[in-house]
């Protein structure tokens, strides 16, 4: 049985860790809620975008040479995929899921014969995919360490990543990211960014009477720059919504590990207790036979 | 009839409201978005765009580039920066156009897509110190 002085010590250091999960917590709250107001405000021009694409699509639609980032190289066989992981821990298993989903995807890729390379975001995605993957990283970038992420490293990515594709190097891009359902779940999602799922075909055909589009300059020019950019607002997107789902998935991880050093407080201070009690009732029955031997 | 403008930059909403005419830098020139403009998309050059109402300019932005979709009631600008005009800063653009004369002495004479994406952004940077009130070198 431990003794009066370590059960103290336990349930001090056990008091301090409590009020550190605590403050993480409420500091994870108001980290999401910032993070989440920005996930909106970002979303007006991804929809805006994905409209103008439509568009641009539809009346595209049937040409050939159209861009590698839409139309794709025409092979299946190099996947880069781009995991999404936040750059700290402490925030349940928000980056264990997307770990666990990459290295499930390399593997059925790899059994089905294609060639995968990563591209980790994040430093935990990293950390953990150069143990068992080392040789398929062919670059790693950092993540916002939770602090504000500005579109430049999106833009950045996106660049990168485009760059790739004009060399050559992939022909199929998927990033791995957490979707932010609420502030207690988070899914890791698939999502395929080339070549693109092309947004809003099925409605063509619903609206036969709809105004034809001028474009300048024309639409090939358009489609070119629009599709780079389209690339960059989407893995904005996902950054956005990963960093929100960190906050959400950290502030849920505290909010249980508070509650749990409260509770091993409880139990510590209920044995320290009885372990009081127990001794002075000893030292009460020694004091007491000790009188009643004189 | 009015018609609803939307300035819309990656991060956020920044203006969104109906003007009489919103005159926005196309590529190949300036064009104005009226009510019942035939549905147009173009690309924006570096520029300013002013929003009219009553035959007066309320608002004037600065949009390093974009997109801009038009339609008879609507005008959204996918800008891929926006600021408005009083919050540009002469200096700091200048470095900018600095740092981009630079890299384009320094840049591949051969590979000239890269060139005129560098030569594009210098322009954008030459409109912003003109839009912020100084002197382009």
């Amino acid at each position: 049985m431990a003794s009066l002085k370590e059960l103290r010590a336990r349930i001090g250091s056990v008091k301090s860790t409590k009020k550190i999960t605590s403050a993480m917590k409420m500091v994870a709250a108001a980290k999401l809620r910032r993070a989440q107001t920005r996930a909106e405000a970002a979303r007006p021009y991804a929809t805006a975008m994905r409209r103008m694409l439509a568009e641009l699509g539809r009346s595209a639609k049937g040409q050939t040479g159209l861009p590698v980032l839409l139309a794709g190289t025409g092979n299946d066989k190099v996947h880069l995929l781009v995991p999404m992981t936040s750059d700290r821990g402490l925030a349940g298993a928000f980056n264990a899921n997307i770990n666990r989903v990459t290295r499930n995807l390399i593997r059925r890729l790899q059994a089905e014969g294609k060639t995968v390379r990563l591209l980790p975001v994040g430093r935990k995605g990293h950390d953990y995919l150069i143990r068992e993957f080392a040789d398929l990283i062919v670059d790693h970038v950092h993540g916002s360490g939770g602090r504000e992420i500005p579109f430049s490293a999106a833009a950045e990515l996106g660049e990168a990543i485009t760059s790739r594709l004009e060399k050559g190097e992939f022909d199929v891009c998927t990033v791995i990211y957490n979707r932010f359902n609420n502030v207690m779940s988070q899914t890791p999602t698939e999502l395929q960014l080339v070549p693109l799922a092309m947004p809003g075909n099925d409605d063509a055909a619903a609206a036969p009477d709809a105004p034809v589009y001028e474009f300048e300059p024309g639409e090939e020019e358009l489609l070119s720059r629009l599709l780079p950019r389209n690339l960059q607002v989407q893995l904005y997107a996902t950054m956005l919504e990963s960093a929100a789902g960190e906050q959400g998935a950290r502030m849920t991880a505290m909010d249980s590990a508070t509650r749990n050093a409260g509770k091993a407080i409880d139990r510590l201070t209920l044995t320290y207790n009885r372990t009081r009690q127990t001794n002075i009732t000893n030292e009460l029955i020694e004091i007491i036979s000790g009188a009643q031997a004189v | 009839m009015p018609i609803e403008v939307e300035i819309v930059s990656p991060e956020k909403v920044l203006f969104s409201r109906a003007v009489d005419m919103a005159v926005m830098p196309g590529l190949e020139g300036d064009i104005a978005a009226m009510p019942d403009h035939a549905p147009m998309m173009l690309l924006l050059r570096g520029g300013v765009v002013e929003l009219y109402q009553d035959g007066a300019v309320t608002d004037r932005f600065f949009v390093a580039g974009g997109f801009a979709d038009l339609t008879a009631t609507r005008c959204t600008i996918l800008a891929d920066q926006a600021t408005v005009l009083a919050d540009l800063s002469v200096d700091a653009a200048q470095a900018r156009l600095a740092g981009l004369e630079a890299s384009y002495e320094a840049a591949d004479k051969m590979n000239v897509p890269a060139l005129d994406l560098l030569m594009e952004k210098m322009q954008s940077a030459r409109a912003e110190i003109e839009a912020a009130g100084g002197q382009a070198a």
